[in-house]
């Protein structure tokens, strides 16, 4: 094929060990671009709604986009796609790193996971020899052994996606971990991986991908490129502090949540947790994806101390999850944390604020000491360490920490203490100060998250165009243009970091070269709004709740800071969305909208 | 004369060099057949490209049997293809591993120099592969001697 495709998927069953290479569907890739839309557009027609994410019933996919592996800029990128065993909904899950492309290179678009293997096995990839492994000796084994061990095994040039033991074990918020430091982090993606028995899939390929029209694809691509080098926020900004140079752009709007957002989101000592900070005392380098003109990547040591370790990170969110929103201002042990769920294969973000939840019950006495085994205050770093490396080893307490804030808090009778939307935990900023992105947790089609349409850009950094973060006026509509734009961009298999940079534009002119189509850049954002709806239906098809906040962002006001005084005005900002998107006051798809869309 | 000067210390690993260099001979994107490839290091947490830097005494020009490798205008050994019988005999004679060949291609293939413009030092996004005329060469030597500086004076002492 010469459209980015390379127009074959694999299909795994794991219970009769059967693997079948399966024509891709181009109807269905040409109205879902790829990656986290035809993943999904797959899922939902081949997956009942209402199963249970644990049982062999649901399906894994992983699933590239067009883009994927090609010269357009961070390429890197696949998706993880079943129903999230922690929310309930829709899980996609995306990574960087090498693996996604090299996929490609082997010639797959992606692998459909289904049914169950009683047995631990691997799935082994070199170009046409495709085959299940046992993997008896790697079960239990953390992601940096089982990714040693299997290159020792099929070769250094082998990229490897796998899960650790906390994936094993029934924590709920497991990734999927590739080229050892990459997460397809979020909605328990390694999870479901874990319950079907498959710890990784290994995978090298010697093969080309075409595109339908080179010259003009390259010069689309090397174009994005330039405007991207020339970007504050994409040519230094991010190379130099990743992503943890938003700590202090966002305490100063008072928007970094601290104490499990109990004490406001005025940090005092947040620049002692800094993406500065970071670069001036602990990092090593920074590093790239595949294919990445930004290179966000950190490459961190931490030298001495309790807290001495090395991995990559942190991110911003994982940053404030273990710094901030535990009260901690101690770099070295938020490193240490955070390497950790590298190393076990978690999601940092929901750990971070799973164990601000459990500090917050303890301190008001609703979670007793015995319980934890050790007080667990705001501010103790030592304390929040241990509590990370607990549920990471699935320890004791850490069994109850690896459900999740919700379903602990629901444990010991205070649900509302967790900040979680549909159990999945909400990041970095606090949606009292900054109202777009309150709305954007509440209607995320995967839980509490920022990346399915970063309003973050317009509200604080303002890109493109400046919003103030503490009024409702304009949000809806931006809201519904970014998460379809983000829909959109996830599918193509490139990064959503580009957009700091680039726009539609750029990503469907490269879109456009690659497949080689003609349409115009609205009819292909369109295919966006077209992902982001067949999402929302299967989510009410799963009788996922409806979308709302937690309390404290609807209730409590903002003690301190920018936004003293504020809530988030979700109701007054739903109602407006819900209408931007031609959806009724239920939040529900109208029939025009779905024959629109062509989804009916 | 402009060479090709790799810098490891600046190279983030993302393998953008491969990926022009095998669109840029072959029309399709396959870092298996690109000219330069990026070896990784995590544990010392350094990747470095590597490529032909196009030898003065080119072992691969002189084991050809049939005289089809040559140096052109612009400095690069470079293979005639309308010569190449595709024995490979090269292939084997290089001590850097710096010619290749890929069942794809179906023919060994090396750095060109992209007729003088090489493209992964245009798109490299660190600056970790640059093409700079070869007089700027004695400003990495002065690295070495800013190093003895530091020693001596004790700054570079850690």
């Amino acid at each position: 094929m010469s459209n980015g495709y390379t127009g074959r998927i694999l299909r795994v069953d794991l219970k009769s060990k059967t693997i079948k290479k399966e024509p891709l569907n181009m109807k269905n890739a040409e109205g879902f671009v790829g990656a986290r839309g035809l993943g999904t557009k797959y899922f939902c027609d081949e997956v009942d709604p209402k199963v249970d994410p644990m049982s062999p019933e649901n399906k894994l996919i992983f699933m590239t986009g067009p883009l994927t592996g090609t010269c357009a800029t961070s390429s890197g990128r696949y998706n993880a796609v079943a129903k999230s065993p922690l929310t309930g909904t829709i899980g996609a899950a995306n990574s960087g790193g090498h693996f996604g492309p090299e996929l490609k290179y082997a010639g797959y678009d992606g692998i459909i996971f289904e049914n169950a293997s009683d047995e631990p096995v691997y799935l082994y990839i070199s170009d046409d020899v495709v085959e299940l492994r046992d993997a008896s000796h790697l079960w239990g084994k953390d992601v940096y052994e089982t990714t040693d061990l299997l290159n020792q095994e099929c070769g250094e040039n082998f990229r490897i996606a796998c899960i650790s033991a906390a994936a094993e074990n029934g924590n709920l918020f497991a990734g999927i971990l590739n080229d050892k430091h990459r997460a397809a982090g979020r909605g328990g993606m390694g999870t479901v991986m874990g319950t079907k028995k498959l710890k990784a899939v290994a995978v090298k390929g010697t093969g080309s991908i075409t595109v339908a029209r080179p010259d003009a694809f390259f010069k689309e691509c090397m174009d994005a490129r330039d405007t991207l080098a020339a970007h504050p926020v994409t040519g230094a900004g991010l190379s130099a502090y990743g992503t943890m140079i938003l700590v202090n752009i966002v305490n100063a709007v008072g928007g970094l949540p601290v104490n499990n957002g109990s004490a406001g989101s005025l940090f005092e000592t947040a620049d002692q947790i800094s993406g500065e900070e970071l670069a001036a005392k602990h990092l090593l380098k920074n590093k790239g994806c595949f294919g990445c003109s930004i290179g966000c990547g950190r490459v961190a040591e931490i030298k001495s101390g309790a807290f001495k370790s090395r991995g990559e990170g942190p991110e911003y969110e994982a940053g404030w999850s273990f710094g901030a929103d535990c009260g901690v201002d101690d770099l070295g042990a938020v490193c240490k944390a955070n390497f950790l769920c590298n190393q076990y294969g978690i999601d940092p973000i929901t750990m971070g604020v799973t164990i601000a939840c459990a500090m917050e019950l303890f301190e008001k006495g609703y979670l007793p000491e015995e319980d934890i085994g050790f007080p667990l205050r705001f501010g103790d770093a030592e304390a929040m360490v241990r509590a990370c490396e607990m549920t990471c080893k699935c320890e004791g307490f850490g069994k109850v920490m690896g459900l999740g804030s919700y379903r602990m808090a629901e444990k010991y009778g205070h649900p509302e203490l967790s900040m979680s939307v549909k159990k999945q935990e909400m990041p970095a900023y606090d949606g009292r100060a900054i109202q777009g992105i309150g709305l954007e947790y509440a209607t995320s089609n995967r839980g509490g998250c920022h990346v399915r349409g970063y309003m973050i850009s317009p509200e604080v950094l303002g890109i493109p165009m400046k919003l103030d973060p503490l009024v409702t006026e304009g949000k809806p509509a931006t809201l519904k243009l970014f998460q379809d734009l983000t829909a959109l961009c996830d599918s193509t298999g490139i990064c959503l970091f580009t957009t700091f940079g680039i726009g539609l534009k750029e990503i469907a002119g490269m879109y456009r070269e690659a497949v080689g189509s003609d349409e115009s850049d609205e009819e292909i954002l369109l295919k966006g709004e077209r992902i982001w709806n067949l999402e929302k239906q299967f989510n009410i098809a799963a009788g996922v709740e409806k979308d709302t906040l937690p309390p404290r962002l609807l209730r409590e006001t903002l003690p301190t800071g920018p936004a003293k005084g504020k809530v988030n005005e979700l109701y007054t900002l739903l109602k407006e969305y819900y209408a931007a998107r031609g959806w009724n006051e239920e939040g529900i798809p109208t029939e025009e909208k779905l024959t629109e869309l062509s989804l009916n | 004369m402009k060479q090709l000067i790799i810098k490891p210390e600046k190279c983030i690993g993302c393998r953008t060099c491969e990926l022009v260099c095998s669109f840029g001979h072959y029309g399709k994107i396959n870092p298996k057949m690109a000219n330069v490839t990026v070896f990784e290091y995590d544990e010392a947490a350094v990747a470095v490209p590597v490529m032909c830097l196009q030898c003065e005494e080119p072992s691969c020009m002189e084991v050809c049997p049939m005289k089809a490798i040559s140096r052109n205008e612009v400095g690069a050994v470079v293979i005639n293809y309308n010569r190449c019988i595709g024995c490979r005999t090269c292939l084997n004679a290089c001590p850097l591993g710096n010619i290749t060949y890929h069942p794809e291609a179906r023919r060994v293939f090396k750095c060109d120099l992209c007729d003088g413009e090489p493209k992964c030092a245009r798109y490299c996004p660190g600056h970790a592969i640059v093409y700079e005329e070869t007089d700027t060469l004695p400003d990495k030597r002065k690295l070495v001697g800013e190093r003895y500086r530091d020693v001596l004076t004790g700054e570079g002492v850690s």
